[in-house]
Parts: C-alpha cells; structure tokens; sequence
C-alpha cells in the first residue's frame, strides 16, 4: 500500500507527498477534525510534479473513493435501495457487490426512515456505514433518524457512543424529474447540529470527500447532484483526500467573490467566461462544506475583493444561501463595499415543464448582471 | 463490538424476482392459468447457495419455474376472506401458575438458584429504586422519572437471560436490566441528577440512562426508533458471526410506529439476529390498547413479517426468563429475528407527569397491583423452594432503600457538569463556531451569576 498522499489545498495547487513521515502524519490529522482548517497549518512547499492520471466520470469515482475505503477498512459497508446487484440507481456501486459480498453492500426494502436508523445502530456498534438515499429527497423520510438520533446520540450518550456513518445521495433538479425528486435538502438539515454537510462538484473532489467522510468519526452528509454524475475529468492514480472543511478555489480574482456550489458552480464558470471577456475578473469559490462554512477561505476572499454574490440552487427562504449571507455580514461586514446579493431558486415547488424549470434555476445571465450591478 | 469482519459477509439469497405482472387467458377468475409475465433477470446470486426456493405451484412448466411468492401457493375456486382475528387468541405461555407453582415442570428447562434468587432480589431493588426515585420527583428533588412498576419481571427475567455481549437498545422503561449488569444505585442516582458523575455528561432527561461498558444504548425519547437501531447492530453482530444477539424493547404503542414495522421486515429479510421484545402493558400514555390497534395484540404481527413469534406472561419471571433464553438461542444459531410479546400491565403512571387515575378505573390498577403482581409470585415460587423468607424480604427491601436514598443524597451534592460540556461531543472535536458560542456563554454567566444556576461550574473544558 502506498504511503503517499496527495493533498488539495485550498488556493487549488497539488502537494504530492512521497512517504515523508512528518509531512503524511499532519496529512493524517487533516481528515477528521470539524475545526475548519487555517491554510497555515498544512505544509508550506509546493512542488508541481508529473502525477500518473487516470480519466473517469464522477460517478465512478465516487465508486472508486468506495472501493478503496472498503478495500482498506473491513468495517465500511454499504446499505440502501438497490445498491447491491443492481448497482446503484446511479451506478455508484456498480460491482461492489460481487466483490464485497450481499451482506457488506446491503440491498434494504424501501424504509428510510429504517434503513438510516439501522445505518446509526450498526454504526453505534462499530461498523462505519454509507447510507444511500435512492434520491435526496427521499432521506426526508430518515428525518427523524438524522436530527434525533444520528445527530444526537453523541453528544446525549455523554460521547459513549460514536456515529461514523457517511448518508449520501443524489438530490438538486435534474431533468424534468418533478418536485418531489427535486428536492434540495441542504436547506433542511443545516440547522441539525452533530452533523456535517460537503457537496461535491467535480470526480476530483467527489472522491476526496467521499474518502474523508468515511474516515470522520462524525456523521456526514455527502450531496451528490443528479446532473454532474457523468462528468468526465482527470484525476490522480495516487492516493488522495479532500478536507471536508475546506472551500475550493475555482478560479482566483480580484473584483468579486462568488460563491457557490454543486452544479450551479458549472453556471457559475460559464458566467465568468462572460465576465472576463467584460474585462472583469471575478474569484469563484466552490464551498464545498456547506456545514461548517469555511470562513476562512471566505473570509480571505471577501478581505481581497470587498464583493460578495453567492449562487446556489436552494429556495430563497431558508437556504444555505440565506445562512451564508448571515454569517458573512455578522463576520466580515467592515469589509464589504456593497451588500451581499444571493442568488437562488424561487420559493416554488419544482416544475416539470422543461422550460419552466430552467426559469426555476439561476442561469448564467443572471449571473453576469449580478456580477455587473454589484461592481459598479 | 464489531471489529474486523471474518469473511467477506456472503449470505444465500432468495431468488427474489422482481416482476411486472401481465394477464394472459381472460378465462375469468380462479380457473383460468393465471401466469405472470417476468421481464428482469433473475437476482444474481454471489454466494455458496442454498437455495431455498421451492418454486413448485400447480399449473404449467413454465410457472413452475417462475414464483414471485417464493413456493407453492394452492389455488382455491371458493372466494375466501381471511377474518380480520383468528379464531383463538394467540396463547399466552406460563410457567407459574396464580400460587406461584409451577404449572407443568416439563414444559421449563430450569434455573440455577443463584440466578434464581439474582433475579429477585434485582426486582425488589427496581421496585424499591422507582418508589424512592418517584418519591424524590415528588418532592422536587429530580425533575422527571419514569417507573417500571409492574415489569419488573420482564426487565430483570430477560436481563438474566442474556449475556453481557448482547446488545440492548432500550425505550426507556428497561433499566432494570442495567441494573442487572452491574449499574448501581449511586450511578442511576447521578443521571437522574445530571451531575458530573453522569456518563451522560448530564446532557439527557432522567431516566435517559446508557452505558458504552454494559452494552446498553442510550435511551433516546423517540418511540420505536431504537427498533432499526436493533437491526443495525444485530447486522454487525452477524458481519463479525459473534456468538451474541441484540434486544430491542418496546411498548405496545410503540408497535404503532412505522420504525416497527420496517425494523421487523428488514430483521426478516436480513436475517439478523435480533430479540424484538413488546411490553404489552395494555396503555400508551391515556391510549389503551384497544385504541393502538385492532389486530390479537403484537404477536400476530410477527408471522406478517415473516418472524417468528410468542406470547408470554410477562408477570412470571420464570416464562420470561426461559422464552428469552430460548429466543436468545434460536436468534443466534439460526441467525433469525424473533417477537416476543410480554403482556403485563402498567401499574404506575406514564411518568411523574401523569396522573393514570384521570383514564383508568384505580380497581382496574389494584387488581393488577395485587393478583398478578410479578414480585408476589415470583416470590411464593422462591419461598415454596425455602430459599427465600419475611426475614429476608424485611432486610433486603430495607437496605436497599437505604442504599437508595445515601444515593440520592450523595447525588444531590455532586456539582453540575461544567458549562463547556455542553458543547464538546457535539463533534469529535470542538469546531470553531462552538468554540466561540461557548466563550460568549461564559462571558455572560460570568458577568451575570445572579441570572444563573450556582452549582453549574463556568470553567472551560478542554476539548478531548
């Protein structure tokens, strides 16, 4: 097994480690802390080396951050609908089964609400689940599991018992899949205080995140989006974590700093296209941890830029939008020139009209008059 | 504990098909050669099979080959309705008989006296605990309590049955068996008081009792959602093919809850092995069974969930103490859940915050108080075999209420948690937005005692 670890810092440049055991000791304290962690704290040299690659789609590697967690840790499993033969709704865990064995990749009946319950209980007694809700929105059904129990037992067993499951799934507005698969359920669990929250957005961070929520002792909640499976990318053959703390500079700049994450990201990098060939030179920061906020990364940008946008797929009311613009105004208001402007869906049920629903998501135009209005 | 798992955790399935029915020949109803058409594959099968499909039914080849209800299912041209309720009520299995005699000495395997005797002198304690704890409430020393009156014999009976490796995920009306595994009075004093000495870290309600070391699940307030816990760690238990079981306990009303429902069904499919064990104590809250449901109690539910399932006394300590035995062992060699319903009766209040007389007719709770009351028979069962007497009994009950209310006292004094516990544990470690919250908390108890409890220590706690 391969002691070198690639670690992702948070202005975006690669640090490849090779087997120096300083360096792969504080790499190891990097994955399962929830303070967020100050860039300081991760070594300073940064070398660009030629990595070995390996292109894939964000699906498989989400599988892959699976597979090698399960391959390492005897403990790790897997449970939800359809998961095992069938793969996975989403391909995710595609072959697991036949390598791991029915039991390890659980195929359960159609009870949330049940299932997460028995993800907490097998976690309670040392295994270390992953949880897959079929689609975000049916992990409403788990609520009770997520907010009184999985969050709680923790800290009201007096930290007897620990909780290290990982829920994931798919949730956002896809393609016409109407409202009640549309669901963004960021929005309702932020406030459930015990667990974290990451939202991946590309196949290199969706593996990282993946990997780093199976190694917290904390309950994590990991937000795939429907659309951005079949993403392709490059990603490293070596070994490598994300930290489930920290916010990924997308693109560094000096005018705004937009902040967003999951597929509006993707809107986001094409609205700056725009932007820049406007002269304008926006940083866009993917937040990646939706709970805790990385104040820090922000906090940063915001000191640089003195502009906030954020653009996010949530309702208006209630969102993680609506939490961030809070905790930026209470942390940063001496540093802002103009007032934080949030972009997000409207306070309506998803639409299954194809047209109807675009006009339910931001759109990169928004976005460019955003950007324009808040710089003038 | 579960730790590294001995095999990859290959399990035979069932050909389980997933099918999309079809109608072909429209000969009308009950003779007609009514064959479902089956579009998916069949469930691949990863395992050492045993297969245990008995895919027999009576008509043609072709849907001798396919069933999607795993076996022969006999056809019948008379149009039946099952009755909502068998015919017989489902029986309750006894051991003692109202004098505390064994009614048929074959039909129980035994019990060594040391056990025996363990037994009762733990349900005395339970009994003594919930006097003097209820007491305490009452006279506002403690601000919640939730007595046991009337399940003592389910409480400790099933404890005995057990081994300590055996997982138990309690509602919150089973300390009896923490008590049973070594919990002692000053250690249920001090959750009760949520002073420092709480393994709660004063964090949960009284009652709210758990304990990591005697592997018993911190009580959660929600009703039923221990059951899919039970079934988690009964999954565990079967990844590892460790020689222990888990017990979830519940009341009737919490079998009304849809977390029942499918913990059942999963512990089924899965084959965990897990002890769904109902205190059928005929009320939830102001809600009598009647009220909960229509069905022969929680037994039958079993068979629906294909589990297999029994009705005992749980006012005789023996029935109780030899079912779970068996249970214990049918779970874990089989690797199957099993339901046991304990029908007894719930002698005292809900909690300290309901009065009982205001829904029930008190004759109806004295006759449960005096003709099944589980200790007294329990008792002239000890006392026919000379191992138990007055004298006894006189010393027994007054020293453990001694014990009981040195307990409380010595409880009482013990400071409170300090302030910074309330928020380490929320994660492993102590972010840095509950690092700040903590530090204005203090600031403002610092600035304003007066607003704020004395006993409760302001000092910061270094996260661990």
């Amino acid at each position: 097994k391969k002691t070198s670890l690639v670690v992702v810092r948070s202005d975006g440049s690669l640090n490849l480690n090779t087997g120096s055991s300083a360096g792969a000791r504080r790499l190891d304290q990097l994955v399962t802390n929830a303070v967020a962690v100050s860039a300081s704290l991760l070594s300073t040299s940064s070398t660009s080396l030629a990595v070995l690659i390996h292109e894939l789609l964000l699906y498989e590697a989400l599988r892959e951050g699976l597979e090698e967690e399960m391959d390492r840790d005897n403990r790790v499993c897997v449970m939800g609908e359809d998961v095992g033969h069938y793969g996975g709704s989403y391909k995710v865990t595609r072959g697991l089964a036949d390598k791991f064995g029915d039991l390890r990749v659980l195929d359960t009946p159609i009870a949330e609400n049940a299932f997460t319950g028995m993800g907490i209980g097998a976690a309670m007694t040392g295994l270390r689940p992953i949880v897959e809700g079929m689609n975000m929105g049916f992990l409403l059904l788990a609520f009770n599991q997520i907010s009184n129990n999985c969050g709680m037992l923790h800290y009201t067993s007096g930290g007897q018992f620990t909780i290290p499951i990982v829920i994931r799934g798919p949730g956002g507005v896809g393609r016409q899949l109407g409202a009640e698969h549309s669901q963004r359920l960021e929005s309702y669990f932020q406030s459930i205080p015990g667990i974290q929250m990451v939202a991946c957005s590309t196949p290199y961070n969706a593996k990282g995140l993946m990997k780093a929520a199976i190694r917290s002792e904390n309950p994590v909640i990991l937000f795939e989006h429907v659309l951005l499976y079949n993403l392709k990318e490059r990603i490293p053959d070596e070994e490598y974590i994300c930290n489930l703390e920290e916010a990924e500079m997308v693109r560094p700049g000096e005018h705004i700093t937009i902040l967003t994450y999951s597929r509006m990201r993707y809107h986001v990098m094409q609205a700056a296209k725009t932007l820049v060939n406007k002269g304008y030179d926006p940083e866009v920061i993917d937040i990646r941890s939706l709970k805790p906020f990385d104040l820090h990364t922000i906090g940063n940008s915001v000191k640089k830029t003195h502009r906030v946008l954020i653009v996010e797929e949530c309702m208006r009311t209630g969102g993680i939008g609506a939490s961030l613009t809070a905790a930026i105004n209470e942390n940063f208001i001496d540093y802002l020139d103009a007032p934080i402007v949030c972009l997000s869906s409207q306070d309506v049920p998803t639409p299954y009209a194809g047209t109807l629903e675009e006009f339910t998501i931001v759109q990169p135009a928004q976005i460019v008059t955003a950007v324009e209005q808040l710089c003038q | 504990m579960a730790s590294l798992l001995r095999n990859s955790g290959k399990i035979t399935t069932t050909a389980g098909l997933i099918a999309r029915p079809g109608f072909q020949g429209g000969r009308g109803f009950g003779l007609s050669s009514f064959s479902l058409f089956f579009s998916s594959p069949r469930r691949f099968q990863t395992t050492e099979s045993e297969s245990r499909v008995d895919s027999h039914c009576y008509d043609d080849e072709i849907s001798q080959k396919f069933s999607v209800l795993g076996g022969k299912v006999p056809y019948t041209s008379g149009m039946r309705f099952t009755s909502e309720l068998p015919e017989e009520k489902v029986p309750c299995y006894r051991v003692l008989d109202n004098n505390g005699q064994l009614i048929d000495s074959r039909n129980f395997a035994g019990i060594s006296k040391e056990i025996a005797m363990k037994m009762y002198t733990d349900m005395v304690k339970l009994n003594t605990m919930d006097t003097i704890f209820y007491e305490a409430q009452r006279q506002g020393r403690i601000s919640f309590y939730v007595t046991t009156t009337g399940e003592e014999a389910i409480n400790i009976a099933s404890a005995a049955a057990l081994k300590i490796d055996d997982f138990i995920v309690p509602q919150y009306r089973e300390p009896g068996i923490l008590l049973w595994r070594g919990f002692t009075p000053q250690d249920f004093a001090n959750q009760c008081f949520s002073n420092k000495f709480d393994d709660g870290k004063g964090r949960q309600m009284p009652v709210h009792y758990g304990s990591k070391k005697l592997n018993y699940f911190t009580v959660a307030s929600t009703i039923a959602s221990q059951l899919p816990h039970a079934v988690g760690a009964a999954y565990s238990l079967k990844m590892d093919g460790k020689d222990a079981c888990v017990v979830g306990y519940f009341g009737d009303g919490g079998s009304s809850e849809g977390d029942f429902h499918a913990a059942l069904n999963f512990a089924a499919v899965l084959e965990a092995p897990v002890i769904f064990l109902c205190r059928n104590n005929g009320w939830a809250i102001s809600t009598p069974a009647s009220d909960q449901f229509r069905s022969d109690g929680v037994v039958v539910k079993g068979q629906a969930y294909g589990v297999r399932s029994i009705r005992v006394d749980g006012n005789d300590a023996l029935a109780m103490y030899s079912a779970v035995r068996s249970a214990r062992e049918m779970a874990i060699t089989e690797q199957k859940p099993i339901l046991i319903e304990a029908v007894t009766y719930r002698v005292g209040h809900h909690t300290t915050s309901d009065d009982s007389t205001r829904y029930r007719p008190l004759e109806e709770i004295e006759w449960w108080q005096m003709a099944r009351n589980p200790l007294t028979l329990y008792r002239k069962w000890l006392e026919s075999n000379g191992w138990w007497n007055d004298e006894a009994e006189a010393e027994l009950r007054s020293n453990s209420r001694k014990e009981l209310l040195k307990a409380i006292q010595v409880a009482e004094k013990i400071e409170k948690p300090p302030v910074g516990d309330m928020f380490t544990d929320v994660y492993d470690a102590v972010p840095s937005n509950l690092f700040e919250q903590e530090k204005l908390l203090q600031q403002t108890v610092t600035r304003y005692p007066q607003d704020y409890p004395s006993d409760v220590p302001v000092r910061a706690v270094p996260s661990s």
